[in-house]
């Protein structure tokens, strides 16, 4: 049962790594928008530690957008996804077991990444393990989201664009939390609830997601 | 019971359809305007001015019913598309896909009225408050539906998409609505509650329920109307669309003469036998 979908995960990483430009495209996005903040907004330290929370989960929200693009796309294009919904293994598990390998390649260096940029923006140890934590917890579950949208955008024209207004009003819950962990963690209160949170957000949308982009999968194959 | 719902699914078909709107809709728009009239009158004339905030708060005629209904018509478009999703019923997408416009506007004149009773109150159009930005991605939501629906070329497949998306984004309203309602919570020094005068004079409430009821009535109308011109065009080819629209054109001229009243329907009927 599971050697398939083992199989179908290692494919999808290797495939998404041996483009190398492609993970370092989204990789190069994420920090040029962080890089943004401070030209905008100006190089006072204080203002910038102030906003560093927000400015990396926009980014993060941002980058997650335009990797997802590509998730379905080139394998619906060249007919693969209409093998893989042939396959015996439910649907919803040959795409959860995409986006999780959508994630290991995109979403899991900018998580590595993120304390270098959030130190560059003025937090400190016990905030860039926090940032680190939340965006572990968060990403993958704006990537079950924004799955749902890139099913759902499939063969439509002006996809992208249209992926974005669809997904972006979804994300806002998680970035709420996400960013709200960090910030928490510059104070007292310590971001313990804001990261149940985001792990209580994780465990309904792992079962929850990809149902509902399995039924977007077989709505663009039909 | 089972008599009740055999006469409900009648009105699955188009053509029943179209032939309850024809009936209902004089009724749902005289009704509106009669209600508005007088929730308006009621709201303008007969209200007394609030305490605190003078005859500003009076925009509240408008805009809690819109709101209200924003929300409302959010639910109801995401239950017809469960319905289209789950029995493939073709008059759910169209329902579905005439809340939406509607819906949108209603969200839209929530914000606007709001902005403008907040100008007066608080001293400014915007602020951050919880229940400001849950209304806002409220609108995107709409919007979103709207655009995935438009941008199918295959209507059918459109459909199913759009009611896909309803469908997740009714999930998420109360995850959307509680985490910014939390957000807010936390970033309490920044906006200004929304908290009202406890008690209401019985002819404010008066007035608020009269233009519910318009706005309601409004929105059924309207909706059911849009509803009906999509379904004469998804059905344009089908022998009940000609008889109908030979039906409105005999009504539209009464008093001409029967060789011209004939002679259209004559063609119309030729092109759709062929």
């Amino acid at each position: 049962m599971g050697r398939s979908l083992w199989t179908l995960l290692r494919r999808d990483v290797s495939l998404t790594v041996m483009r190398r430009q492609d993970v370092l495209t989204v990789v190069v996005f994420f920090i040029i928008v962080i890089t943004f903040f401070p030209l905008a907004v100006g190089p006072e330290p204080e203002t910038l530690r102030a906003i560093a929370p927000g400015a990396i989960w926009v980014a993060a929200a941002l980058a997650s957008v335009i990797s997802l693009d590509r998730l379905f796309a080139d394998d619906w294009r060249d007919g693969t996804l209409e093998q893989l919904a042939l396959i015996q293994q439910p649907l919803a598990l040959v795409a959860l077991t995409k986006i999780a390998a959508h994630w290991l390649a995109l979403g899991l260096p900018l998580v590595l990444l993120s304390p270098v940029l959030g130190y560059s923006l003025g937090l400190q140890g016990f905030e860039l393990v926090t940032l680190a934590a939340s965006l572990a917890l968060g990403m993958p579950v704006l990537s079950l989201l924004g799955a749902c949208g890139a099913a759902l955008t499939l063969g439509v024209r002006a996809g992208g664009a249209l992926m974005a207004l669809l997904i972006l009003p979804l994300y806002v819950p998680v970035l709420i939390i996400g960013s709200g962990a960090v910030a928490e963690a510059m104070h007292e209160a310590g971001p313990s609830a804001h990261l149940s949170l985001l792990g209580a957000m994780l465990a309904l949308a792992v079962p929850l997601a990809p149902l509902a982009v399995a039924g977007a999968l077989r709505i663009a194959l039909d | 019971m089972t008599y009740r719902r055999i006469r409900w699914l009648k009105f699955t078909a188009p053509a029943n359809f179209y032939a309850l709107v024809q009936r209902l809709a004089p009724w749902l728009w005289a009704g509106a305007a009669v209600l508005a009239v007088a929730g308006l009158y009621t709201g303008f004339f007969v209200a007394p001015p609030d305490y605190q905030q003078g005859n500003s708060y009076r925009i509240m005629f408008i805009h809690v019913p819109t709101a209200w209904m924003g929300m409302f018509l959010y639910l109801l478009m995401a239950v017809y598309a469960v319905i289209y999703l789950v029995w493939r019923i073709k008059m759910a997408d169209i329902m579905a896909r005439s809340l939406a416009p509607t819906g949108a506007l209603m969200t839209l004149l929530a914000l606007w009225t709001g902005a403008l009773w907040g100008a007066p109150t608080w001293g400014t159009f915007w602020v951050w408050d919880a229940r400001l930005t849950s209304t806002l991605i409220l609108l995107f939501l709409f919007l979103g539906y709207i655009a995935l629906h438009a941008a199918v070329d295959d209507r059918e497949k459109g459909g199913r998409a759009a009611s896909l998306l309803a469908l997740i984004g009714a999930v998420n309203v109360p995850i959307i609505y509680f985490s910014v309602e939390w957000w807010h919570t936390l970033h309490q020094g920044m906006s200004i509650t929304l908290t009202q005068a406890p008690t209401m004079a019985p002819s404010m409430f008066t007035a608020l329920l009269l233009m519910t009821g318009a706005c309601w009535l409004y929105s059924a109308a309207v909706t059911l109307r849009r509803a009906q011109a999509e379904a004469l065009e998804r059905e344009s080819d089908s022998q009940w669309v000609t008889e109908a629209v030979q039906r409105e054109h005999a009504l539209r001229q009464p008093a001409a003469p029967a060789v011209r009243a004939v002679e259209p329907r004559g063609a119309i009927s030729k092109e759709g036998d062929s």
